[in-house]
């Protein structure tokens, strides 16, 4: 399984604007490449990234060839309640690497 | 002649001259773009921290028939705070100069019994992260004198000597045209405080040695082999120019 980064706060207040930044190791092989033999270097990418929020989806996002190597995705949620988020990178072959994080809402 | 023998003795202990005064030695960090700078500064969304991370899981696990890992013999990776500053080092057993590679290597032998990890694979550059990581903020310290002179001089001559199809020298871009463009691209010092780096256009983390190989390219030269004496006669060379730059291991590059 890929190593991944999650960082966000351990605790929000409630209805506080929350950053969370995710960055998984994954080479995001376009497949338009050739090796130094001239062999095409097959597509290899991470196609889908989610994440929910006890429960609820609360960011989304489709992934192609133009995006570099080991992606960085930051976004913005409001803490609503205290809860688990699950990260969820899908690859085009259909494996998903998961991950959880808590968030403590006070 | 007899005065042309004794010369590289009677340098010995002698500071050599610095072709960049200290006051103008600049990290090759001011020489990206202000958004490489502030991801290589926060940790958080480093993208070189994901080696160290799998650094970190490699460091406590047992390798090797000997079935010892890192940690059964150097305790936490804190301990090695400050050690990837004074590398490249001369082995005095070995009677070489082992660059933090080298030595990661030798102690896969040594210790744990097992084969040396390749060059540029997963784990060597999780390892070398992982411990130059520990020693971000030190100012690098190498030790020319004694026994590692004859092999600063060598990688003086490589860095001096004018190579490749161009004919350049390493001196000729990062000495007499640092701060002069290169195409689009700004030259840099070359100071190699940073490596193992991550390079937005190798989209990986990857050590010095292989950017090295990059640049003998660059002039259409042949490069050496990575962790070969000679390029690691040239990185002791590199980190005496860049003696006192704060390690920024893994810092990340254009």
């Amino acid at each position: 399984m890929p190593a991944t980064r999650i960082v966000l706060p351990a605790k929000a207040r409630k209805g506080e604007v929350i950053e969370i930044k995710t960055l998984i190791n994954h080479v995001m092989e376009t497949g338009f490449r050739r090796d130094s033999v001239g062999n095409a270097i097959p597509r290899d990418i991470i196609t889908k990234f989610t994440c929910t929020y006890a429960g609820v989806e609360v960011f989304r996002m489709d992934l192609f060839t133009g995006v570099a190597a080991n992606p960085f995705v930051a976004f913005t949620t409001i803490a609503t309640e205290t809860g688990e988020l699950v990260f969820e990178w899908t690859d085009q072959h259909g494996a998903i690497t998961r991950e959880q994080a808590h968030l403590s809402v006070v | 002649m007899l005065a042309l023998l004794l010369a590289p003795l009677s340098v010995q202990g002698q500071e050599p001259q610095r072709a960049i005064p200290a006051s103008e030695m600049r990290s090759g960090r001011e020489f990206v773009s202000a958004a490489t700078r502030a991801q290589q500064d926060d940790l958080t969304v480093n993208p070189g921290m994901l080696w160290v991370e799998q650094g970190e899981k490699l460091w406590r696990e047992p390798a090797g028939p000997a079935e010892r890992s890192c940690a059964s013999c150097h305790g936490e990776e804190a301990s090695m705070r400050g050690v990837a500053a004074r590398y490249p080092l001369y082995d005095s057993s070995l009677q070489r100069l082992l660059n933090l590679e080298g030595r990661i290597q030798r102690c896969r032998v040594e210790h744990q019994k097992g084969t040396p990890l390749a060059y540029e694979s997963a784990e060597l550059l999780a390892f070398t992260a992982l411990i130059a990581q520990q020693s971000r903020g030190l100012p690098v310290k190498v030790d020319i004198d004694g026994p590692a002179r004859p092999f600063f001089q060598r990688g003086r001559t490589l860095y001096l000597q004018r190579q490749g199809q161009l004919n350049l020298s390493c001196a000729q871009c990062h000495e007499d045209n640092w701060g002069r463009r290169l195409r689009a691209e700004q030259i840099s010092q070359g100071m190699s405080n940073g490596f193992p780096a991550y390079r937005l256009e190798w989209q990986t983390l990857g050590s010095l040695n292989r950017r090295l190989r990059a640049c003998f390219q660059g002039v259409r030269a042949e490069p050496f082999a990575s962790g070969s004496d000679e390029f690691v006669a040239l990185e002791l060379y590199l980190a005496w120019r860049a003696q006192g730059l704060p390690i920024e291991t893994p810092a990340v590059r254009r």
